[in-house]
């Protein structure tokens, strides 16, 4: 196989991406503006002996890829803001079972049915704590159709490693908008492990406090119970013991917040000498840096910060790269979301700004650039 | 002293999490004996068979049994189960469920499985009433029965969920009460032959809640209560309406097999691809 080029929307990068990463499930509901990834899956996947299954709702299409996730299969589902709330307890679910599945959500113009064409981050503390109690998930934030392909990609091997829910949270605009991508010759992927069989009892939730186990399939033999109860490390209910709970519930938040600088992925220009710095993730970036070079232009100095992934939260990673920054600009299309956690994790040092913009356009790099020059 | 007598379907059961949760004359108890002998007449193996539930009394069942189960959210067995199956097909699927489960939250799915006609044997224990919550009415609470949410008698019209499924385009569809153990246990067994949708429905006896809220305290007077509405389709064909109220109409409402989902899916597949779905089976856990 040889490196590709192909010319191709961020809806169709992602679905590109789920199937290098070895995703032969998909089920979903048709959604404005996903829908493209369910089209595209539903013509690929027959090609490639795998299944789609167009469901009857949200609620049962991540029903059905968290079982085929126990059958056996890397799977995937695709929505926006309404079925994302639709998913909410099963997204639980996965998170307390350690299923590994992936969500991808074109963010659109919300609350509600909003502006199903639009665009928006407003998802972003939805997809972080959305289902009821305690848990953690990861969320990827693509700026670039490249990445659409290469966050999903990463996406899958997150959720295999991780065992849990993970999200790429695109927005209207980069799943619409058409870029060249480079698909590598390589992909790195991180295949499921079958766990050993043993002659004592199987214990399949015995794992180290800040880590998970390996995920045996339904069939191979090791009769499984999975369920959403509290449960001890063979699997079974275990719903009045405040140790059992709390070890589990503890773990299953640890095994991601310990491993965040892991699974960080962040870019940076112009930051050494930053008194300023722009702090953003996914498409609001792409005008962030434009700003940020016109900045240089004009001798300010001025950096950038790119968060590939938004939660986990980096704070070591970002603690020690604004260390001299004054002022830390965070642009959203929302009214303000990760720019709390922004405030919460530097505002001991730096002056955090929201630049909020919604309604569906994106920021232009003049509004970031008045934004910079402001004193 | 006696002989102690091993009940021979506990070979099957997860002993180590006895005892159960069920109470005292639940009807749980008689379906888990259908199952295991459901399955063991269609001499099929629990090595090869996975169960799922949803939430409810009903739904701790597959908890006790001894092979791969799912225990799931509120009325989303057979989303899950959909899944579970497609991404394995090779391997049956049981989803035990009950009236509120599969009927009122989960009632889309129901349908829509049904319409799909995907190969999953459903066993749904209908007791007409919330369990698990402490007694609460269903979509299939009798008019006029009392329940914790129906202090003045439920003025719901319930309706038959065999119909339902039947008519929704399940190919195999029974409905029988606890007191008919022997035609259960054939129905799971035709259930699991049947390549396609089959539902079996198990009209039982909730004596804590059901019970207690509508004079009928011990499991023998609920068992005989079921056992005195309790009709066959054939006598139904020519009651009326007004006679039909409170009756549990039993039999064999559909055994009319057509093309299973994966089935048609796959052909569709092996139309389009040089890639067998069966090669991609546990593909999660290859390296390409």
């Amino acid at each position: 196989m040889t490196q590709k080029e192909l010319f191709v929307q961020g809806n169709e990068a992602c679905a590109l991406g789920a199937l290098a990463a070895g995703c032969r499930f998909f089920a979903g509901y048709p959604i404005t503006p996903s829908t493209e990834i369910a089209e595209i899956m539903s013509k690929k996947l027959p090609t490639m002996g795998g299944h789609f299954v167009q469901m009857e709702d949200e609620i049962s299409a991540i029903g059905a890829i968290i079982g085929a996730s126990w059958g056996g299969q890397k799977v995937v589902t695709a929505t926006s803001g309404p079925g994302i709330s639709l998913m909410q307890e099963n997204i639980g679910y996965a998170a307390m079972t350690e299923t590994p599945i992936v969500l991808i959500n074109m963010q659109r113009g919300s609350p509600s049915t909003g502006q199903p064409t639009r665009s928006a981050q407003a998802d972003m503390m939805q997809t972080r704590w959305g289902s009821h109690g305690d848990y953690e998930t990861i969320s990827l934030a693509p700026s670039s159709v490249q990445e659409c392909f290469d966050y999903t990609v990463k996406a899958f091997n997150l959720a295999e490693t991780y065992r849990c829910p993970v999200f790429v949270m695109a927005d209207e605009i980069v799943g619409h908008m058409r870029e060249k991508i480079v698909i590598p010759d390589e992909i790195e992927i991180v295949p499921r492990v079958m766990p050993e069989k043993t002659d004592d009892i199987y214990l399949p939730y015995d794992a180290p406090a800040d880590g998970t186990t390996p995920m045996p399939s339904f069939g191979q033999g090791y009769d499984i119970h999975v369920t959403g109860l509290t449960h001890d490390k063979r699997g079974y209910p275990s719903t009045d013991s405040p140790e059992v709970h709390t070890e589990l519930v503890t773990r299953l938040c640890n095994k991601i917040l310990s491993h965040r600088s892991e699974i960080s992925n962040i870019e940076t220009e112009y930051i050494d000498d930053a008194e300023i710095v722009l702090l953003t993730y996914g498409i609001p970036s792409r005008s962030a840096l434009t700003a940020v070079k016109q900045a240089r232009e004009k001798g300010l100095k001025v950096g950038y910060i790119k968060l590939g992934v938004v939660w986990p939260f980096p704070e070591e990673e970002l603690l020690e790269l604004t260390s001299n920054a004054k002022r830390i600009i965070v642009p959203e299309l929302n009214l303000g979301q990760v720019y709390l956690e922004v405030d919460r994790v530097l505002g001991k040092h730096a002056n955090v700004e929201l630049l909020s913009k919604i309604g569906g356009s994106l920021h232009t790099p003049t509004e970031i650039l008045e934004k910079i020059m402001e004193d | 002293m006696t002989e102690e007598k091993t009940n021979r379907f506990m070979k099957y059961l997860r002993t180590e999490r006895l005892p159960h949760i069920f109470c005292a004359g639940c009807g749980n108890g008689i379906v888990l004996n259908t199952i295991f002998n459901g399955v063991e007449l269609a001499e099929k193996s629990f090595d090869n068979i996975s169960m799922v539930s949803g939430i409810g009394c009903s739904s701790r069942i597959p908890g006790y049994v001894q092979c791969d189960s799912l225990h799931t959210t509120h009325g989303r067995s057979i989303a899950f189960a959909t899944g579970l199956k497609i991404a394995n097909s090779k391997r049956d699927v049981i989803v035990v469920t009950g009236d509120g489960d599969a009927t009122s939250i989960g009632g889309n799915h129901l349908i829509h499985a049904a319409r799909r006609n995907i190969d999953l044997t459903v066993v749904c224990i209908n007791n007409d009433i919330y369990g698990m919550t402490g007694g609460q009415i269903s979509p299939t609470s009798p008019e006029g029965s009392f329940a914790t949410t129906a202090p003045y008698g439920s003025t719901d019209k319930p309706f038959n969920i065999s119909e339902v499924v039947k008519n929704a385009g399940a190919t195999y569809v029974a409905k029988y009460t606890t007191n008919q153990p022997v035609q259960i246990s054939n129905a799971i067994r035709d259930g699991l032959n049947n390549k396609g949708f089959s539902f079996i429905e198990v009209v039982s006896q909730c004596p804590t809640y059901y019970g207690r809220k509508n004079k009928l305290r011990s499991p023998v007077e609920m068992l005989n209560w079921l056992k005195s509405n309790t009709i066959s389709l054939q006598q139904a064909e020519g009651m009326s309406e007004e006679e039909l109220n409170g009756k549990i109409i039993t039999g064999i409402y559909i055994n009319k097999p057509r093309k299973e989902f994966i089935d048609a899916m796959e052909e569709v597949v092996r139309e389009h691809s040089d890639i067998d779905p069966d090669d991609n089976i546990n593909k999660a856990y290859m390296g390409d």
